[in-house]
């Protein structure tokens, strides 16, 4: 499956292939990557209904070759902010840029070059998934010849090739959904937005099309924005995460960037050992405790549980690690495993959400020295 | 708002390429309302709608048919000079016998007309959005109005093919069994006859339009839009007496009040598409009708009984009934300007 996009890159795109190998040989397909260009920038983008500011003053970056992952509540502005990049919906204020162009001075160019994948996708019943993506590629004004070809070749990437002549009406809704993003991919876009891409497939589903967004992104070189409220898919493909809340963005960054900025400042570390009885557990609190740069202990109540300790602030964690190591090994306890904690997405979350508004500073803070002079 | 345009300028390099790279270039487009439209068209002609209505217009087309065919048949050797006799298969109102009369072909279309609009069109819109696909579509290369655009030309292709080819079968009917030929005005009344029920029925598709924009459920729009038929076609005449009574009620017998009621009378029916529709056909189908309008005083009444039968050429009939064209025209046009504005300014989501 990996290997089908690159097929794709190779035959309709020749000059791609080059500048992606340039890019991994400099070592930065990720957000690191801060020469590739920016295809979505948002400055003080505003929707504002009747009653109620929908998206706040944004202001957003997503480079080419990056995954950019909103995520907030339902009715936090999500797909407002969508459908203005798209030119669907017009700012109130504000300005954003898709593909260096304005969405609602020229909405079809935009449109012909960023895939959208909208929330709750539908297709015609009564066509076949193919011919739903042909209906597609014709308002893409897609050649004949590359229609077909095309077609098949994203059919196969979302792994519908077996049912792609049935009717969609007889698909499942993560059939619908793997259709959706298919035909989001079918005018072969360098942009994709795709609103909540994973509701509905299931587990293994899910892995692959994550996968097969990673892949798009390392080797086309796209850049895609995707919305979600499923924390650890986005923990797990996204390289860089913004928190919507109520309209605004709250925080964006890396996961290490959110967890510094959102996360309470402590490390943990998670020992886990194979005690049994009080005695034993005592004598492991004692041992553990001993080691240096360890101020709390938690956990290890009922057998099995991991023990936590709180790294003191400032203390090397790796020094840490190998000081707990060594004070297993000298006592003869039994280690099963031993790991730094990350802070979940869901943790950072829940905080960044609950922090009172004194977060738009901070954002604006963030966000000053990114615009270029 | 100027430091924001030259902070995102420079944004941009390698899609810029794209732009001149060959492989990106498209086969020379056919514009968004013909993909539309062509997509539509297809839907329309496999629905199963399509088979209920063609059903419905070979009945409109076959009942009158069948029963004119008599009167056709004794009319040439009855009336001498029965004035363009091909096209009066359309008019004529076929007598079962004495008690029962049908609707002629005319008086058929009439009613199921708008049937036919409202079928095409009623779920245009609000079924796209009901079914997920609406951000989708819009989310194409295409310009918003493409959409409505394409789906107003589908609908109206389809009903011009079933109309036409209820007419030609109506004039090879003609043709075959009752051996009568038209002549060439005849046949240029025809082709009028058809630009006028296509824009009848244009309106009601494009009142279905405006429904489908307007109202969020298809099921609702249906309802709406067939209520609205109904209440026109069966019950309209009854609003309009009702209407006139309370304007120019009848009080007294004397030629002016009943004149002055009649004229009123006119005047509201005349806010029915139906009846322009009606009167508009009568008289581009018919050269004997030389006026639609009962005369407005007892002097003009007078005149009329005066005057000698005499038969309209076509330009005579087709200028006593321009303004009933231009106000079918104009109904259609408010409602699929209204429909688009509406759509324009929709929000795509819910």
């Amino acid at each position: 499956m990996s290997a089908s996009p690159g097929r794709i890159a190779s035959k309709k795109r020749p000059g791609r292939r080059a500048d992606v190998a340039e890019r991994t040989a400099t070592g930065g397909t990720g957000p690191a990557a801060s020469g590739a260009p920016v295809l979505i920038k948002t400055r003080g983008l505003t929707k504002e209904y009747e009653d109620l500011v929908a998206v706040d003053h944004l202001d957003l970056d997503v480079r080419a070759g990056e995954i950019f992952g909103l995520l907030g509540q339902n009715g936090a502005g999500k797909t407002t902010t969508i459908l203005m990049l798209l030119g669907l919906t017009e700012p109130t204020e504000g300005a954003a840029r898709v593909v260096g162009l304005d969405p609602s001075r020229g909405p079809l160019e935009v449109k012909r070059r960023v895939g959208y994948l909208p929330d709750a996708v539908g297709f015609y019943g009564e066509m076949s998934g193919r011919e739903n993506l042909r209906y597609t590629a014709r308002l893409n004004r897609l050649e004949k010849s590359v229609m077909d070809e095309t077609i098949d070749a994203v059919l196969e990437q979302v792994g519908l090739t077996d049912r792609a002549d049935d009717r969609v009406e007889t698909y499942s809704r993560g059939m619908i959904q793997r259709l959706g993003i298919a035909d989001a991919l079918v005018k072969d876009p360098d942009v994709l937005i795709l609103d909540e891409p994973t509701t509905a497939i299931d587990p293994l589903g899910v892995t692959e099309i994550l996968e097969l967004l990673r892949s798009l992104v390392e080797e086309r070189g796209m850049a895609i924005l995707l919305s979600s409220h499923l924390l650890n898919q986005v923990q797990s493909v996204c390289d860089r995460i913004g928190i919507f809340s109520a309209g605004r963005l709250i925080g964006q960054g890396t996961m290490a960037q959110l967890a510094e900025r959102f996360g309470e400042g402590k490390q943990i570390l998670e020992v886990g050992l194979d005690l049994h009885g009080d005695a034993e557990k005592a004598r492991a609190r004692t041992v553990l405790g001993a080691v240096s740069g360890v101020t709390s202990i938690t956990g290890g109540a009922r057998p099995g549980d991991p023990w936590h300790l709180e790294v003191e602030h400032g203390a090397d964690p790796a020094a840490v690690r190998s000081g707990v190591l060594a004070a297993v090994a000298a006592e003869h306890l039994p280690l099963t495993s031993i790991r730094a904690v990350v802070p979940s997405l869901e943790d950072i979350y829940r905080r960044a959400v609950a922090r009172p508004g004194g977060s738009r500073v901070e954002r604006g803070r963030a966000t000053a020295g990114e615009v270029p002079a | 708002m100027t430091s924001t345009t030259s902070a995102v300028e420079p944004a941009v390099r390698t899609p810029a390429e794209d732009t001149t790279t060959p492989s990106r270039a498209r086969s020379i487009p056919r514009a968004g309302w013909m993909v539309i439209a062509s997509k539509e068209f297809g839907d329309h002609i496999l629905s199963s709608r399509f088979l209920v209505l063609a059903i419905i217009m070979a009945v409109a087309a076959a009942v009158p048919l069948y029963f004119i065919s008599g009167q056709i048949r004794d009319a040439p050797s009855g009336a001498t000079g029965f004035p363009a006799l091909f096209i009066a298969l359309f008019w004529l109102t076929p007598t079962v016998n004495d008690q029962i009369s049908l609707p002629s072909v005319v008086g058929f279309l009439a009613l199921v007309g708008p049937l036919l609009g409202l079928a095409f069109s009623f779920d245009a819109i609000n079924g796209e959005r009901a079914n997920g696909t609406l951000p989708r579509l819009l989310s194409q290369p295409i310009h918003r109005d493409d959409v409505i655009n394409g789906k107003f030309a589908a609908g109206l292709a389809v009903i011009a093919m079933v109309v036409v080819v209820m007419i030609l079968g109506v004039t090879s009917f003609a043709l075959i069994r009752l051996g009568v030929v038209p002549e060439a005005v005849e046949l240029l009344r025809i082709v009028l006859w058809i630009l006028v029920t296509l824009t009848y029925i244009a309106l009601w598709l494009a009142f279905g339009l405006l429904l489908s924009v307007g109202i969020r459920r298809a099921a609702t729009s249906a309802l709406v839009g067939f209520g609205t038929w109904l209440l026109l076609s069966f019950f309209g005449g009854l609003i309009v007496s009702l209407i006139n009574g309370i304007v120019a009620p009848l009080t007294t017998t004397s030629g002016e009040d009943v004149l002055k009621n009649i004229g009123v009378r006119e005047m509201l029916q005349r806010l029915l598409p139906d009846t322009l529709y009606r009167e508009a056909s009568l008289t581009l189908l018919n050269p004997q009708v030389t006026t639609v309008s009962t005369p407005a005083t007892l002097g003009q009444y007078a005149q009329a009984q005066q005057r000698i039968p005499s038969l309209f050429s076509l330009d005579q009939s087709f200028i006593l009934i321009w303004p009933q064209v231009v106000g079918l025209v104009a109904l259609t046009v408010a409602c699929f300007a209204l429909a688009y504005v509406l759509f324009m300014r929709q929000e795509v989501r819910a």
